[in-house]
């Protein structure tokens, strides 16, 4: 096996991507994939804020709107925000602690297959009568009544795409645990690799219960079980619970890995070292922890009686003393550093008031009796766009344009990013500011359009308005990405000249076997301490050796159609005679594709010890 | 990879050691193995017998049930070795999440 890179067609290069098991390939088909599931969201966002933009407005039908509602939630938490942050864990966490790759790469190759073909089947909803329409929660006294089969779209894809991320979290779990470098102890690894750590153990633990929930559904709507129906002995709030357990944990997998990606931008342009570090790493296990015992306070107004609100609700505003822990870490990791406002600064510098002023409504929300006004109020939506938005998505494109150059060997634009972010900005505060007061006057979640004369019109103007300016700041970045892989420019390893972490010291991007020997880490930010002392790049921690690698393997896409096909046959067995069938084939596909993955001895290769002498110039050093 | 070293060591310079070491291990398991079927029998038997109360049944098949859990985890599944903390500490933190969960269920939500 030749290191060389050979010209190749685009069919030979498509075949690579459909078969490849390197992260680094499979986190550009998550950040492809999550990219286009984003703009589809925010689409969907443009038609609701459209449509709520004068009153009275007609632009979509009441159903429609529901439908566009629940596939912008469901669509941006599922297939847009966890597969853009599986993006960056794959691309950066194994170079991060010096890995040569995951730990099961087979098994990361099937993750992305599975999400990828469970987001394409929710979508397909669309054309094949109707979305999905009974919100992102999808409350079973709603889902159960929902008429034609959005809901079964809801539940069987987000099944499927549900196992691909947990067959992610366990891959990263083992990676962290068993392939750091030598010398990269718990205590000296970067804040990212840490905050995937601790969000792939929430995955690990809060997805049991969705899956779970999800399969009640399943058989509720599709094979005649009554998990959720009162009339026959169910109970219509055990979803809540279920849906919830496994909810709140998922909005701190969203943003623990977003203060991650912040932790590293921040120590980067301050170029000082993250202040308290271990706090920050205790703070992040706290979060994590906290976040499984806080899951009833979405369920204040469900009538759980004054005894468990109030335990909820003081569980609740704990979170926000880690939380402030972080927040006070980062700005003294700015205080006396010599800071550089490049674009990922600006989005971490902008992050911090915006999350802040989430957290604050946040813990407005969590107190029981005043949640009372605010449920199901555009309050509730202004507060949790705010952390979302304000926190994961900026942690998203600051990513982006920070992680651009190691995925992809190029820089993105910096004056176009700075547009991109500046529009953003503007328009996300001018989006949702507005809407806490919108909540405020009573304005109520969901809703699909309002009558004149209430004092809402102003407001929703105003929220539209911003919406637009958040469009074009996409679509700035979109040209930029354009213009940037057009021009290709390829930079060196550390195009930010402040790197800090290992996968700075690699070549942009790194050789497919990432370090030709595994790099000696010495201590917390383990490049920079190289640089301090005028090295060139890491110290080896062994000798030149034959490296192994998995082999390509087109069975994960197999796998997942399976699935797909298999899903289908569930959702119409109930009125078409080809239903169960088509169930059984597709399950067989996937079965037998299992055995022969497990029966098939699969060694890999390796790339011998004289093919990376060759390689020398090519850089790939540790 | 060519360039890790086994861990393990050279069996066949501490075969002695390794033999010893075996020998124990399945003394173990025989014991708790006799051990957990005498526990399955006095379950049967705490629920064969009809004067003991449902009260005094369930949570003593159930302490039953923890011990054995126990066993499983720790002899069988070798958790007592070396190189398992990892594991350990997940499993403990899954149960204590779970256990908190079941609590607040039983305590403080009625539906």
């Amino acid at each position: 096996m030749s290191t060389y890179a050979q010209k190749k067609g685009f069919g030979a290069t498509i075949w690579d991507y459909l078969t490849t098991v390197d992260h680094k390939k499979i986190a550009i088909l998550y950040l492809i994939a999550g990219g286009i599931f984003f703009i589809l969201g925010g689409l969907e966002a443009v038609f609701i804020r459209i449509q709520l933009a004068v009153p009275d407005n007609n632009f979509v039908t009441a159903g429609q709107y529901n439908e566009i509602l629940t596939m912008h939630g469901t669509t941006m938490i599922f297939l847009a925000a966890m597969p853009l942050l599986f993006a960056f864990m794959n691309a950066i966490m194994p170079l991060q602690i010096g890995a040569r790759d995951v730990a099961f790469p087979f098994l990361n190759s099937l993750g992305f297959w599975l999400f990828f073909f469970g987001g394409l089947f929710l979508n397909l909803s669309w054309f094949l009568d109707g979305a999905p329409d009974a919100g992102w929660t999808s409350y079973a006294s709603l889902s159960l009544d929902s008429a034609g089969h959005g809901i079964d779209f809801y539940a069987l894809g987000l099944q499927i795409s549900g196992a691909g991320t947990l067959i992610g979290g366990i891959n990263f779990l083992v990676t962290i645990i068993n392939m750091r470098a030598p010398g990269m102890t718990y205590m000296r690894m970067p804040l990212f690799t840490w905050s995937t750590f601790v969000a792939s153990a929430l995955i690990l633990f809060a997805f049991p219960p969705l899956t779970i929930g999800l399969f009640f559904l399943i058989f509720d709507r599709m094979f005649g079980s009554n998990f959720f129906d009162p009339t026959m002995g169910g109970n219509t709030i055990l979803w809540e619970h279920l849906f919830w357990i496994f909810g709140h944990p998922e909005v701190y997998i969203l943003i623990l890995p977003a203060f991650g990606i912040f932790s590293e931008i921040f120590a980067t342009f301050s170029r000082k070292r993250l202040f308290g570090y271990s706090s920050m790493v205790f703070a992040t296990v706290l979060i994590g922890f906290l976040g499984f015992m806080v899951w009833a306070h979405h369920m204040f107004t469900t009538g759980m009686g004054p005894v468990a609100n109030a335990i909820f609700a003081v569980a609740t505003m704990a979170i926000a003393v880690p939380t402030g822990i972080k927040i006070f870490n980062w700005l003294f990791t700015m205080w006396g550093g010599s800071i550089k406002f490049t674009t990922p600064m600006l989005w971490a510098v902008a992050f911090i008031p915006s999350f802040v002023a989430g957290g604050v409504t946040g813990i407005m929300l969590a107190t029981a009796a005043a949640d009372y006004q605010y449920h199901d109020s555009y309050f509730v939506v202004a507060h949790f766009h705010y952390v979302i938005v304000g926190g994961v998505v900026f942690a998203l494109l600051a990513g982006t344009h920070f992680y651009w150059p190691k995925m992809f060997g190029t820089m993105l634009n910096e004056f176009l990013g700075k547009i991109t972010f500046w529009l953003f900005l503007i328009g996300f505060h001018l989006t949702f500011f507005i809407q806490h007061f919108l909540g405020l006057m009573g304005m109520p979640r969901r809703i699909f359009t309002f009558l004149k004369g209430q004092g809402l019109e102003t407001g929703n103007m105003i929220s539209t308005v911003g919406a637009i300016f958040m469009s074009i700041a996409v679509i700035v970045l979109l040209i930029n990405i354009v213009i940037t892989s057009v021009k290709n420019e390829k930079v060196g390893n550390d195009p930010w000249e402040d790197g800090r972490t290992l996968e700075w010291a690699l070549p942009s991007p790194p050789p497919f076997y990432n370090f030709k020997q595994l790099p000696l880490v010495r201590g917390l930010d383990a490049y920079w301490i190289e640089k301090m002392e005028g090295k060139q790049g890491m110290t080896p921690a062994e000798p030149l050796g034959d490296i192994h690698m998995p082999n390509n393997s087109i069975i994960p896409v197999i796998m997942s159609i399976g699935l797909f096909i298999a899903a289908f046959g569930a959702m119409y067995h109930n009125e078409h005679s080809w239903g169960i069938p088509v169930l059984i084939g597709g399950m067989l596909i996937t079965l037998l594709s299992m055995f022969f993955r497990s029966v098939k001895d699969d060694h890999g290769f390796h790339i011998h010890k004289e093919d990376l002498l060759e390689d020398e110039d090519k850089g790939g050093k540790a | 990879m060519a360039n890790q070293q086994p861990t393990s060591g050279n069996p066949r310079v501490d075969i002695a050691y390794r033999k010893k070491k075996n020998a124990e291990e399945m003394r173990h398991q025989v014991i708790t193995f006799a051990l957990m079927i005498f526990l399955t029998l006095v379950a049967f038997a705490a629920v064969g017998y009809a004067d003991f109360s449902g009260w005094f049944v369930v949570p003593f098949i159930l302490l039953l049930a923890i011990v054995q859990v126990i066993f499983q985890l720790y002899y069988f599944m070798h958790m007592s070795h070396k190189g398992h903390e990892n594991p350990q500490l997940f499993l403990f933190t899954g149960v204590l999440v779970g256990a908190v969960t079941i609590l607040a269920f039983m305590t403080v939500i009625w539906w």
